[in-house]
């Protein structure tokens, strides 16, 4: 995908590589970068993968891989969990009496 | 000329980027031994309570409705013995703009920064403090940055702080992510020193006297409401600024006589900087993993002496279970019609079990509540712990082991509140607080600071640094 001068754009940074991580971390977190990424204006048109520079929302500006365009929330409510459905029913069924008491 | 941003030259410039960012001297507070005077640092770097009123009235944060739990009590007593069931209340701190009582804090750290003549305020922060800067920030017209901990090395993000980057985002805050672990302080210094924008840090004396409100509040009503005081208040604890601001604002209403109560949901054998475990918890906050550090050693902060201090404040701590936690999020949406966070939740889990221990003439009440939604909903929590392969099933709730499985209670009155040894804790701090100094001696300022502290006594303090072979000076004045 291209991004075009103006687009709205995320981008992504290594901020350290493994050899420089803190020596503090645990063994498989040194294994991997420490990466980043962070939203903006692309200052300039762009492919997925390549380097651009962005403004963010607050006026920064900051550089790294392309990594979308217009990027969207995924986040959603999941799938469904039955199991809370008959946590309802088991505390309705305590408190009000029905026949749902499996203790 | 352009300055050395290596992870070492930024480190190295610690302290002085932290002082311009905050603005406090905490020299001046410093005994130069393990002691400070932390009511000093609070008078002089904080608001009083009244000042806070105002500023939180200002930008409508605050009062809260205090809502008895009848149904949730009733069940409680359907599961207690004869007498036992004590009346459980809650302050629903979902009312607040953000949706949480972050929103005191970041109130009084926005007004503060906007007072200094800073143009904008940065905060690093997975949780709810977020949301809460980035819609304080937008209401006081200042910029706004959140820095927070979301990706594992695949870049799956946990459902729970996804969402809190959207409300930030939404809220016309930059919100920059990172990938697991510590040196997000890294590119949070980075941060500061770019934009010179205020520390809006959870941790300094206008955060946490942010909180006095919600305890001073909470009594105010309660007392409307009973006539009386509640005999416990339960905090969910993670940092600590809950329960330290919580429970200064229920000394400072003069209620003497009412237990404050931490409580963190146990993820115990997590390590909270690994890559793997990171999507293995399904909380992302009031976890033992801050709560234990923090309690034990508050000065880890992003500032150098912690406003928070939990153990200065907890009579009592309990753990509960993430399988429990979500049982009280589905039972309080369907018997109370109140449709909360999860996270915000773990004081209210405890307090369904330690009301059956207590009297039906008592009471208990809960200081909050946390809004809900898309990613932070035990829905979302719970179905994405099932895709990392963790088992969710029913069953006794003491057989939930963190990162392997997630244990419903077949029945609500196997929900439990376990007690943490306090005094264990206490020993590590007095410890840590030791070797932070490397002391062999004390003075008796020092032994003061400890009591207090640890809200211990003489005997306790004196008896673990006797064991930790160091020697108490008897006059004051001696140096470490």
């Amino acid at each position: 995908m291209n991004a075009k001068k103006g687009d709205w754009v995320q981008i992504h940074q290594i901020v350290l590589e493994p050899s420089g991580r803190a020596p503090t971390v645990p063994e498989d977190t040194k294994k991997v970068p420490l990466e980043l990424w962070v939203k903006g204006y692309a200052l300039h048109d762009s492919k997925i993968g390549e380097n651009v520079e962005i403004r963010t929302i607050t006026g920064r500006k900051a550089s790294g891989e392309l990594t979308a365009v217009n990027p969207s929330y995924k986040h959603s409510f999941g799938d469904f969990v039955p199991e809370l459905l008959q946590i309802g029913k088991q505390v309705k069924g305590i408190l009000y009496g029905d026949e749902y008491d499996e203790r | 000329m352009m300055r050395d941003k290596s992870y070492a030259a930024v480190m190295g410039r610690k302290n002085e980027i932290m002082k311009k960012a905050v603005g406090i001297d905490y020299s001046v507070f410093e005994s130069g031994g393990i002691s400070f005077d932390y009511e000093r640092m609070m008078a002089d770097a904080g608001y009083t309570l009244e000042e806070i009123q105002r500023i939180q009235a200002e930008v409508h944060v605050g009062n809260t409705p205090l809502i008895e739990l009848k149904n949730l009590t009733a069940l409680a007593r359907k599961l207690a013995p004869e007498g036992k069931g004590a009346r459980i209340f809650i302050k629903d701190e979902a009312c607040n703009p953000s949706g949480s009582f972050k929103a005191r804090r970041a109130a009084t750290a926005v007004y503060h920064a906007k007072k200094n003549g800073y143009k904008g305020v940065i905060a690093a922060t997975s949780g709810n403090y977020g949301a809460a800067v980035a819609s304080q920030a937008a209401m006081q017209g200042l910029k706004c940055i959140v820095v927070q901990e979301c990706y594992d090395s695949k870049m799956t993000g946990q459902p729970e702080i996804l969402e809190k980057q959207r409300a930030c985002e939404a809220l016309g805050a930059e919100v920059v992510q990172l990938s697991v672990g510590p040196e997000l302080f890294y590119t949070f210094l980075c941060l500061l020193e770019e934009t010179g924008y205020f520390n809006a840090s959870l941790y300094t004396p206008f955060g946490i006297s942010g909180v006095e409100t919600l305890g001073y509040e909470l009594i105010a009503q309660f007392r409307e409401k009973t006539g009386k005081d509640p005999d416990k208040v339960i905090v969910t604890h993670a940092g600590g600024g809950n329960v330290t601001g919580t429970a200064r604002g229920i000394i400072k209403a003069n209620a003497k006589n009412t237990e404050v109560i931490g409580a963190s949901v146990d993820l115990s054998g997590l390590h909270m900087a690994s890559d793997t475990d990171f999507n293995r918890k399904s909380f992302t906050t009031g976890h033992t993993g801050f709560g234990i550090p923090f309690a034990t050693w508050p000065d880890r902060a992003d500032v150098p002496r912690n406003a928070a201090r939990p153990l200065r404040y907890m009579d009592r701590y309990v753990l509960v279970k993430q399988g429990e936690v979500f049982y009280i999020t589905e039972s309080l949406a369907v018997l109370e019609g109140l449709e909360r966070g999860p996270a915000g939740n773990t004081s209210l889990t405890a307090a369904f079990a330690l009301a059956q221990e207590m009297d039906e003439t008592e009471t208990i009440v809960v200081q909050e509540t946390e809004y809900t939604g898309a990613g932070k909903h035990p829905l979302p929590q719970l179905s994405f712990a099932r895709a990392n392969n963790i088992e969710i099933k029913f069953g006794d709730p003491d057989e939930e082991i963190p990162g392997k499985n997630i244990i419903l209670p077949r029945h609500p009155s196997m929900i439990k509140a376990r007690d943490f040894d306090l005094n264990k804790a206490r020993t590590s701090y007095i410890k840590n607080c030791v070797n932070a100094c490397n002391a062999t001696k004390i003075n008796q300022e020092d032994l003061r600071f400890l009591i207090e502290d640890t809200k211990s006594n003489e005997d306790f303090v004196s008896q673990v640094l006797k064991e930790l072979n160091i020697e108490v000076l008897r006059k004051t004045g001696g140096k470490t």
